[in-house]
């Protein structure tokens, strides 16, 4: 059963929720060759170390790679939305929503400036009624 | 090592995604297509290599023999994203390389389903997708498109001129999908699908089955099929080098481009040879990549191949005579071998309206996602 008042899930498993203290993204670094992937592995796919993996918390800044405005989408999800790649500042490169813009191809800069924000996941709640909370990008206050 | 040659080959008219009764019957379909083409019977082959993805536990090449001969011949059925027929190909070319066999026959099948590709999610927890951005095809061949546009300014209409360029290009031909005109206002004016890729931007989803028959050099001569045959030139595949964005983002190019440099080493030949190409316009911003990727043209210049015309027929490289994904169609097990097949009927100068003058090379490229290329280089025998 939903308890009200228990802690919100994060989305990912690379999405760390400490208690008492602020979401952040968590990488693993390869010892050997320096590599950033996103969750949790064993071997590093770039130089084939093993078992070289080091967890590593990702910058909260980044700038957008490239996007696509998205308008068709699967029943029940709302659109538009913006898909947005972005890459973080010290390495690591993350999907996700880009807010905070208007959805229009013309007001999206390719290369801007970008927060990884954390918030409530647009309402989505499991089949228990847990609440979870997601990464955002947003364009960064000048 | 014997040259490895195309003696029969076909494919199906592409159809409405759910038009077909079974998966077996249209592969059937195109395997008796190949054999008549070839004049040869099911027990004249050695083996069959059957592609197909979305039954791939389903045993498909053997039910495929179970409605035309079942001849207990080795059969192996094969799944590997879009590259799936191209793949069923390459396996029989190198089994009669191999000199294993003399002859065999390749299949590729799809029945397909309606709506977007990708993005179903999976997994526990809520729906990802549009909470972690897009993982919808549309999307996804949007973002590797802006990622062009990023480095060299490719426009939104340029990427739109590759849907009217192709569509044009499968009103020659019957067995397509769709045979109408689509000009750029109707293609950059169409339903907005994931920016900048259109509805009429986005590969079609079709039931279509195509077929081949490959032969060992020994073997065309002493069946005297060389006056069609097709000589497989390369054979090359690929999988995805590491690249520090591939976990978000298919690298759709480093990929081609390693597959496409060692089909050029096996051939022996350089993308000035080629005089039409085949490659996977699964939506208009992939194709002008691969232009690029392939070697048609410098870093950078994609965009002025297709604002020139050196792509559509009649230019100095034809791409996607057939109508290409966009307009042919995509059933996805089968479009590997549906290249190969028009690849081979400009070769042996049987293609009609649509035909390239004097094509003597030919290249088809497929990349499925996850990832895996296939390029093939055909020849024309004589």
């Amino acid at each position: 059963m939903a308890e009200a008042a228990k802690k919100p899930l994060p989305v990912v498993d690379f999405l760390k929720v400490p208690d008492g203290g602020d979401p952040y993204l968590e990488g693993q670094k390869c010892k050997q060759c320096g590599a950033v992937y996103l969750g949790e592995r064993a071997h590093c796919s770039k130089c084939g170390a093993r078992d070289s993996m080091q967890a590593t918390r990702l910058s909260n800044r980044g700038s957008l790679y490239v996007f696509s405005i998205v308008h068709r989408s699967f029943p029940g999800v709302e659109v538009p939305y913006i898909s947005a790649v972005v890459d973080l500042e010290g390495g690591g490169t993350l999907k996700g929503n880009l807010i905070g813009v208007e959805a229009n191809p013309e007001k999206i800069e390719l290369g801007m400036p970008v927060d990884v924000v954390f918030k409530d996941a647009l309402g989505r709640k499991d089949r228990e009624g847990n609440s979870y909370v997601s990464y955002f990008f947003q364009p960064r206050a000048k | 090592m014997s040259d490895v040659y195309v003696v029969g080959v076909d494919m199906t008219k592409f159809q409405k995604a759910g038009s077909t009764r079974s998966v077996s019957e249209l592969g059937a379909r195109a395997a008796l297509m190949a054999l008549d083409d070839a004049g040869l019977k099911i027990q004249q082959m050695e083996a069959l290599y059957c592609g197909n993805l979305y039954q791939a536990s389903g045993m498909v090449g053997q039910r495929v023999l179970q409605e035309i001969g079942q001849t207990g011949i080795p059969v192996v059925n094969v799944a590997n994203a879009c590259a799936t027929g191209a793949t069923a190909f390459r396996e029989g070319w190198m089994a009669i390389k191999a000199g294993v066999y003399d002859v065999v026959l390749a299949v590729g099948v799809e029945v397909m389903g309606k709506g977007l590709l990708g993005g179903g999610g999976g997994g526990g927890g809520i729906p990802k997708e549009g909470l972690l951005g897009s993982a919808t095809m549309p999307a996804v061949f949007a973002e590797a498109g802006m990622e062009h546009a990023r480095k060299y300014g490719t426009t939104f209409e340029q990427f739109a001129k590759v849907s009217v360029k192709n569509h044009h290009h499968s009103t020659m031909n019957p067995k397509a999908m769709y045979q109408i005109e689509t000009p750029l206002e109707m293609v950059m004016n169409a339903e907005m699908i994931a920016y900048p890729n259109t509805k009429l931007m986005c590969s079609v989803n079709v039931d279509g089955a195509a077929s081949a028959v490959l032969c060992s050099e020994r073997k065309l001569k002493e069946l005297g099929l060389g006056k069609r045959a097709v000589r497989v030139r390369a054979s090359a595949m690929a999988s995805d080098p590491w690249q520090e964005r591939d976990l978000v983002m298919p690298d759709v190019n480093t990929c081609t481009r390693l597959a496409a440099k060692r089909a050029y080493e096996m051939a022996g030949c350089s993308p000035e040879d080629i005089n039409l190409v085949e490659l996977h316009d699964c939506f208009a911003t992939a194709e002008l990549l691969h232009y690029e990727n392939l070697g048609l043209c410098k870093d950078g210049e994609a965009g002025r191949m297709i604002d020139t015309g050196e792509v559509a027929l009649g230019g100095r490289v034809p791409v996607n005579v057939s109508g290409g994904l966009l307009s042919k169609g995509h059933p996805l097990g089968a479009t590997g071998i549906a290249n190969i097949y028009e690849v081979c009927t400009h070769l042996r100068g049987e293609a009609g309206k649509r035909q390239v003058p004097n094509a003597r090379f030919g290249m088809t490229h497929v990349i499925g996602l996850g990832s895996a290329c296939a390029i093939h280089i055909l020849e024309k025998a004589n």
